[in-house]
């Protein structure tokens, strides 16, 4: 007998509203098998079910908005009896505790006695609410998001107008505004950053990438994205002080890859949901990956596993981006790979100056996890992987 | 097929792409992917469904003949 309950879908997320049954009860449930769907700042996520049996009753009605760790849905597993379901959790929510991604502890700002979590002050900071008036159920009496929400409602507080239905899309960008910044700001205040580039001459790979798409339809090619994918997938795997997350007990390095992506939402915003196992991937199957992800994700739809487990994140700027970018780490990871637009400069090759395609890399890292020796030797790792595409 | 039924379909397939963008007002000798916001992916789904409907495989060395609106609709009615 299990408990399906809403997944943490990432550091910044408290809550959730259940917008669609996938399954009813009586039907049988594989483990992967997406039951659910679930509206979070960061639009429509397919929550996949992590054990095998039937589904045996529903907890929670569409259209509710519980916190984290609430029991959605009974399953049990085969040859069980139905047991009896502990009463969910009222909305105000305790304390919440998720196994990876732990919402952050209230932490005090400067200037402000009131302890309340990121997106609880973001919530406050955009509807005038005065914090000091709000009673906190988190953890030590912390202001949590519901908190704010519930008392938006009723005290009469300036409350945000209804969502005109023609703008679905500025409505969702704010709320996703509101999650990048409160993962942001835990990231900044609280993970001892440190930066590092190295120009990685691509040259070569360019080459061997036009080569191997010249003769293949569209749909068959493979972009120098799939390549930086795999070339930092399989580099971290060597590296487990940048593969892992920093949890209450320290770091603890991952045992597979999971390679966040960067994914720039059109009309803005930006998701990095994980490819699992990047490491293990062929250089094709990368490709077609992450060109399932890319489309799934500006369709608004991916799925709970995708959001909550990324190991580490690579942000590649695209053929047309920067030259380089200085990354920001997604708590509680320990690490973030950039990878600028790649460009022709002048190099000292043998002695000559000649022109070659080079990608700034940069690496955003965790000093509580990991040094800048290692971290050059990581991004060195990449470059040369990059040097030799027909070995990915 | 038309010049005219080329660039509809062009239009229509751009549409599914950037569908916040108003191509009534798109600039025919704008850079395309400049003007309306398409990384690799994007140009690539273009490129994948100007193949199912057009029938026209264009070669990533041709990716700049695509440039512009007006020179895509040329290249387009050319290949076809």
């Amino acid at each position: 007998m299990g408990l399906f309950c809403m997944p943490s879908l990432g550091a910044d997320m408290e809550a959730g509203k259940l917008v669609e049954w996938l399954k009813q009860p009586g039907d049988s449930i594989a483990s992967g098998d997406i039951i659910a769907v679930v509206e979070t700042q960061k639009g429509a996520i397919e929550i996949e079910a992590f054990e095998t049996g039937t589904l045996d009753q529903l907890l929670v009605p569409i259209g509710q908005t519980v916190p984290v760790g609430t029991p959605l849905a009974a399953i049990r597993g085969a040859g069980e009896a139905p047991v009896a379901i502990p009463a969910a959790p009222p909305m105000p929510a305790a304390p919440i505790a998720a196994p990876l991604m732990q919402v952050s502890p209230a932490t005090p700002t400067f200037g402000s006695a009131v302890k309340a979590s990121p997106a609880a002050r973001k919530f406050a900071e955009e509807h005038g609410i005065d914090l000091a008036g709000v009673t906190g159920s988190g953890p030590e009496g912390a202001i949590v998001f519901v908190d704010v929400e519930t008392a938006s409602r009723a005290g009469g507080m300036p409350k945000p107008a209804a969502p005109a239905p023609a703008k679905p899309a500025a409505a969702g960008l704010e709320g996703m505004r509101a999650a990048i910044g409160a993962a942001m700001s835990r990231s900044k205040r609280e993970i001892p950053h440190y930066y590092l580039g190295h120009a990685a001459d691509v040259t070569t790979a360019t080459a061997w990438l036009a080569q191997r798409n010249a003769d293949c339809a569209p749909q068959d090619r493979i972009l120098f994205s799939a390549l930086l994918l795999k070339a930092v997938a399989v580099s971290l795997a060597g590296f487990p002080e940048f593969n892992g997350h920093f949890g209450k007990d320290g770091y603890v390095a991952a045992k597979s890859v999971h390679l966040g992506m960067a994914i720039a939402l059109r009309g803005g915003g930006l998701i990095a949901p994980a490819i699992h196992d990047a490491d293990k991937l062929s250089l094709a199957e990368a490709m077609t990956r992450l060109h399932d992800l890319v489309n799934r994700v500006r369709a608004g739809r991916f799925r709970s596993s995708e959001m909550s487990d990324p190991t580490a994140t690579l942000t590649s700027l695209g053929e047309r981006g920067a030259d380089w970018v200085l990354p920001v780490i997604y708590p509680p990871q320990v690490a973030i790979v950039g990878a600028g637009s790649p460009v022709e400069e002048p190099r000292v090759v043998d002695g000559q100056i000649v022109p070659r395609t080079i990608c700034h890399l940069t690496l955003g890292a965790d000093h509580r996890a990991s040094d800048g020796h290692r971290g050059a030797l990581l991004l060195r790792a990449i470059a040369e992987r990059l040097q030799k595409p027909e070995a990915l | 097929m038309t010049r005219d039924e080329i660039q509809a379909i062009l239009i229509e397939e751009i549409g599914n792409i950037a569908p916040e963008a108003d191509l009534t007002a798109l600039d025919p000798e704008a850079d395309l992917r400049e003007a309306l916001d398409m990384d690799s992916i994007s140009f690539l789904n273009l490129l994948i469904a100007l193949g199912h409907r057009l029938g026209v495989q264009v070669p990533e060395k041709d990716y700049p003949k695509l440039a512009t609106l007006r020179l895509a609709v040329a290249y387009l009615a050319a290949a076809h």
